[in-house]
């Protein structure tokens, strides 16, 4: 069998020159105290950032308006998360795909959300010495399909126009049957802060699943401006940057470009889309040994002429002259 | 009081080659001499400030786990209420910058020495698998930090995993499986490849510069495939 | 005191940030401090005479 032919971006000849002293025990430590010295002193000079948590008291108190434009898509199912499909629920055509390729839809739900059910009335239904409350909640289960619908349509239209009163929301007279008393209610639970402890415990005493309350923040405004403010959104390149004016992750600067550029920057598929992309690219790097041309590149560049001029200068002085 | 005179197994037996202890044991050896596993020397053409990067990009690897372990010995919302506890997870986070700033520029240099010659590609694969999953690890633990932050970075990039089927079973608003993931497997997977890389520099060495078609390098071995080289 | 002062930091950070805006990208003066650091630091490494060192054969 012919030998492999020798190709200079793949193979090396192994060294047999000259070595020099070499403490690698030493060298760890001294980098190790380097390092220590460098982040001491940007931790005390820098520190870092702690922006306080969103919670739905907050939200409710601060932009009670937005939280019952919010609250009432829950309960009718027109929200971003009623709507979002796999992992939360079975909505059709909501999972994002290329072609054939719908990985979301196979792996289907498993992380259920019903957003009436979880985000208004089990909450509410928490709340059994609040007569009106509940007796809302029973007219409104009570009711026919079209007739919530009804309600419901009519109290989302009333409530782009709400106004804030003394914290409170104020819709202009309609026909909401017991939609209004039930969007109120949760907010006033809300603005008390036993929204947020009903939608983390869901009836357990232990809970770090965070997966409701933070879906129902996240379909109102109010997080979304606080990160529109730090320049957090995605279309602000936010997923490379931090709150104020710390370095964020200056390494994510791929994976958010291509959000930026033609088609993904308006496509309903981006997410899928921009990770096959980074996915093909990552694995492009893992493999660019492998891969003809890309593995020519630091030879066609030369940047190694630099890096080992000392090597080369001497093998020229070592080298016999030409006459 | 009696002495166990019992005779000892001859090592050279023929029933030792058949034992994992000693073929695992033979064979880390033969790969790892200690001469190589910690070396006093180093080849000449080693003389630019370029080769510091590794060892920095462990080196900050270092702290920030001795960094993280400080963290853990008070719980997650420790540094919230401390100005101690703040203070470190200061040092963590700067550790971490520290750890993606040297690794990415010693990842440029290593490139462009095209530093995967000579049988030394699983170096470099190591060597990114590294790079990715530290990513992993440092995005798991933005989402552990229990403030705006991890909820704004979550309830974006739930978008992203959602759509690649993951987010039916890694829930990055589930603040207890993040934080677990951060604390505890992605760390250990971190190490182990970075490790398995850092073996793998030890076993095959620092890569030779190109050759100079000009001036040959001193009594080179041809590599195999190498014309006038063994087969 | 001193001890808040330190462990606390000397330059507050927080607050809103400054961006650069350049076409279609839209930068952070922090990471564009970071990435021009690599850059430079990167030529540096490359470019800085290391300290010469009396060598031996094998």
């Amino acid at each position: 069998m012919s030998p492999r032919r020798f190709n200079p971006d793949r193979d090396v000849s192994e060294w047999k020159g000259a070595y020099v002293p070499y403490d690698i025990i030493k060298e760890a430590v001294v980098a190790l105290v380097a390092v220590a010295v460098l982040i001491v002193l940007l931790a005390v000079v820098l520190g870092s950032p702690d922006d306080p948590a969103v919670t739905l008291k907050r939200w409710s108190i601060a932009d009670p308006v937005d939280f019952a434009q919010t609250a009432i898509t829950e309960l009718d199912g027109t929200s971003g998360t009623a709507t979002y499909g796999p992992p939360y629920n079975a909505t059709p055509d909501a999972a994002q795909h290329m072609g054939f390729f719908e990985p979301a839809q196979w792996f289907g739900v498993h992380q259920p959300v019903d957003t009436a059910k979880d985000f208004v009335i089990g909450p509410l239904r928490t709340l059994p010495d609040q007569f009106q409350v509940q007796r809302a909640l029973n007219a409104y289960q009570g009711a026919s399909p079209s007739q919530q619908a009804a309600w419901t349509a009519a109290y989302e239209k009333a409530v782009s126009r709400a106004t804030e009163v003394n914290g409170r929301v104020v819709v202009p007279a309609g026909s909401y049957g017991p939609v209004g008393v039930i969007i109120g209610s949760l907010t006033a639970m809300s603005q008390t802060g036993g929204l947020d402890g009903t939608l983390l415990s869901e009836g357990q005493f232990y809970n770090t699943n965070y997966t409701k309350p933070l879906l129902f923040i996240a379909d109102g405004s109010f997080l979304a401006n606080i990160a529109q403010a730090q320049h957090l959104q995605g279309n602000q390149w936010g997923m490379m940057n931090e709150t104020g004016n710390f370095p964020g992750q200056a390494w994510l600067w791929l994976y958010t470009m291509w959000y930026q550029v033609a088609p993904m920057n308006s496509s309903s598929n981006a997410d899928l889309e921009v990770w096959v992309i980074m996915m093909v690219l990552t694995l492009g790097l893992i493999f660019l040994p492998f891969i003809p041309i890309l593995r020519s590149i630091p030879r066609w560049t030369r940047v190694y002429r630099l890096i080992w001029r000392r090597h080369y200068h001497a093998l020229a002085q070592a080298a016999p002259s030409a006459s | 009081m009696t002495v166990d005179t019992a005779p000892t197994v001859d090592a050279s037996s023929d029933g030792e080659a058949r034992q994992w202890t000693a073929r695992v044991r033979h064979a880390a050896e033969s790969a790892f001499p200690p001469e190589r596993l910690l070396p006093d020397r180093q080849p000449a053409y080693m003389a630019s400030w370029i080769y510091i990067f590794g060892v920095l990009t462990v080196t900050s690897l270092a702290w920030v786990i001795i960094t993280g372990c400080v963290l853990a010995l008070m719980g997650p919302s420790w540094w919230h209420v401390s100005s101690t506890g703040h203070f470190f997870n200061s040092l963590h986070l700067w550790s971490v910058e520290a750890l993606f700033f040297f690794m990415v520029i010693h990842l440029w240099g290593k490139f462009f020495m095209a530093a995967w010659r000579g049988k030394r590609r699983l170096t470099w694969i190591t060597g990114v698998v590294s790079f990715v999953v530290s990513i992993g690890a440092a995005f798991t633990g933005y989402l552990s930090q229990q403030n705006f932050d991890s909820q704004w970075i979550s309830t974006q990039a739930k978008d992203g995993i959602n759509a690649t089927g993951a987010g039916a079973v890694w829930n990055v608003l589930n603040f207890g499986q993040m934080l677990m993931w951060h604390i505890v497997l992605l760390p250990i997977g971190v190490v182990l490849i970075a490790g398995l890389h850092v073996l793998m520099v030890r076993r095959r060495g620092i890569v030779p510069p190109f050759a100079d078609a000009r001036h040959p390098a001193p009594d080179s071995t041809p590599a195999d495939g190498e014309p006038g080289g063994a087969p | 005191m001193l001890l808040g002062a330190l462990i606390g930091a000397l330059i507050n950070l927080n607050g809103s940030g400054t961006y650069i805006h350049w076409g279609f990208i839209q930068l952070s003066v922090a990471n564009f401090v970071v990435i021009i650091l690599m850059i430079v630091v990167f030529v540096l490494a490359i470019l800085l005479p290391f300290p010469r060192r009396r060598s031996r054969r094998q």
